[in-house]
């Protein structure tokens, strides 16, 4: 049986990994490269590496990232960031990356997730979805939050893989950092309406919420960072956890 | 012993040469018949769409390469995909090596089959040292159906074939190099065929 997946996501800015509070308020989290081997080496099914600052400077820096964690991991990651061109996609595929995600840039120009699938095959696409929850629905935001669309998640999700997007990665700006659980009202919906894998991310804070938005939202994998990174939670107890709810894992 | 990944444009083969040196191995990456030749091993890696990895395949020679090579062969994803007769991607005739037909999942479940799968084989050959039931990374919308050449059973609403073995080729649906630990040994295996 396919197991349901189990992502930490690192953030990395200038070649670190950090993590925020609804984007904001970033703390340092080491190494990412150290910190994507001890993953892989205590059950995480994936990794998603995001490149926060992603500016043309920075951009070489988080290459290499990739680069050297491609070499040290022996499972799949994602990575995304900033990208808005099939370059880019390339050089982050040739560094060692087995899936990319867009986000801002699919919403200004909805013709790169056809672009990308047709280069790269749909498997290979995924797009990041950060929605709020508001008096008309859950919006998608771009840019980091910063700004705001009219699109409804669903409505963009769908939209998304008719244009080819093998897997949507969707964060609650809502939950994000709260601990408080994942959006299950968002993730369910969005999952129910879309044929290709849905990743919940925003809100982890305890082992039960992954059981919930497993078995409540249909979800396919959840990411989480903050409650792996600053050791609240470990990767076996939450599966360990899924496991007594009868959740596949590995 | 000289291994070789072939490159026809298709493939991770980054992924693979890194799982060859994570194990201690070297590699090279070549898409030149007289080089992948010489070679003690050849690993035959794919993602992308079978009608434009076999016209890549062709364009280069690498079928002729292919079909004539004596030595243990690896295919993995569409590799292994490509060994068969014909893949519905494309209606595309593929190299006829193994005889089997590549179909479309149509299942109720989500496609591309995406994540860590359960396989069930007999521990021996290319999964030997490997628990039967171990899971494996894979990400496809393609199978093969149960054939005699499956070694290795995998299911997913219905079961399809997780590997392959004829003579010298052997091929595998998942992405060795990036299921972790079994996923090293398996590659491990091949390598001191």
């Amino acid at each position: 049986m396919l197991t349901k997946r189990i992502i930490p996501c690192l953030d990395i800015k200038n070649g670190r990994t950090v993590k925020g509070v609804q984007f904001k308020n970033l703390q340092d989290a080491g190494d990412p490269v150290e910190l994507a081997s001890a993953y892989s080496a205590k059950g995480a099914d994936e990794l998603t590496l995001l490149d926060i600052t992603a500016t043309l400077d920075n951009r070489s820096t988080f290459v290499d990232v990739v680069r050297d964690v491609a070499r040290s991991i022996s499972i799949p990651f994602t990575v995304g960031g900033g990208i808005s061109s099939i370059a880019q996609v390339e050089q982050l595929l040739a560094a060692g990356a087995d899936k990319v995600s867009v986000n801002s840039a699919a919403i200004s120009n909805p013709d790169l997730i056809a672009q990308l699938a047709r280069q790269f095959g749909n498997q290979c696409v995924v797009v990041a979805i950060d929605a709020k929850r508001t008096s008309k629905g859950w919006i998608v935001v771009s840019h980091a939050g910063t700004a705001t669309t009219t699109l409804q998640a669903v409505d963009w999700a769908k939209q998304c893989e008719e244009r080819g997007a093998g897997e949507i990665l969707l964060t609650s700006l809502t939950s994000d950092g709260t601990r408080s659980g994942f959006a299950l009202d968002l993730v369910g919906d969005v999952a129910r309406n879309v044929g290709i894998p849905v990743v919940a991310s925003g809100g982890a804070g305890t082992p039960q919420h992954f059981v919930d938005v497993f078995n409540l939202a249909k979800a396919d994998a959840a990411l989480a960072a903050g409650i792996f990174h600053f050791g609240n939670v470990t990767i076996q107890v939450v599966k360990d956890e899924m496991r007594r709810a009868g959740i596949p894992t590995r | 012993m000289t291994i070789g990944i072939l490159s026809y444009g298709a493939g991770n083969t980054a992924s693979v040469l890194n799982a060859i040196k994570r194990l201690g191995y070297n590699a090279i990456i070549s898409s030149q018949v007289a080089e992948l030749e010489k070679t003690d091993k050849l690993i035959f890696p794919g993602v992308g769409h079978a009608a434009q990895a076999m016209a890549s395949i062709k364009s280069q020679q690498l079928d002729i390469l292919l079909r004539s090579y004596s030595r243990p062969v690896l295919g993995i994803c569409l590799g292994m995909q490509l060994l068969g007769r014909y893949s519905a991607e494309g209606s595309t005739t593929t190299l006829g090596i193994i005889p089997f037909d590549v179909k479309h999942f149509s299942v109720q479940l989500k496609v591309p089959h995406m994540g860590w799968n359960a396989v069930e084989h007999t521990s021996t050959g290319i999964f030997k040292q490997i628990p039967s039931s171990s899971h494996f990374y894979f990400v496809h919308s393609y199978y093969v159906p149960q054939s005699n050449a499956s070694i290795a059973i995998c299911n997913y609403q219905i079961p399809f074939t997780a590997a392959v073995a004829e003579g010298n080729y052997y091929g595998v649906q998942f992405h060795p190099e990036k299921s972790g630990d079994a996923g090293a040994q398996l590659l491990q295996n091949f390598l001191t065929l």
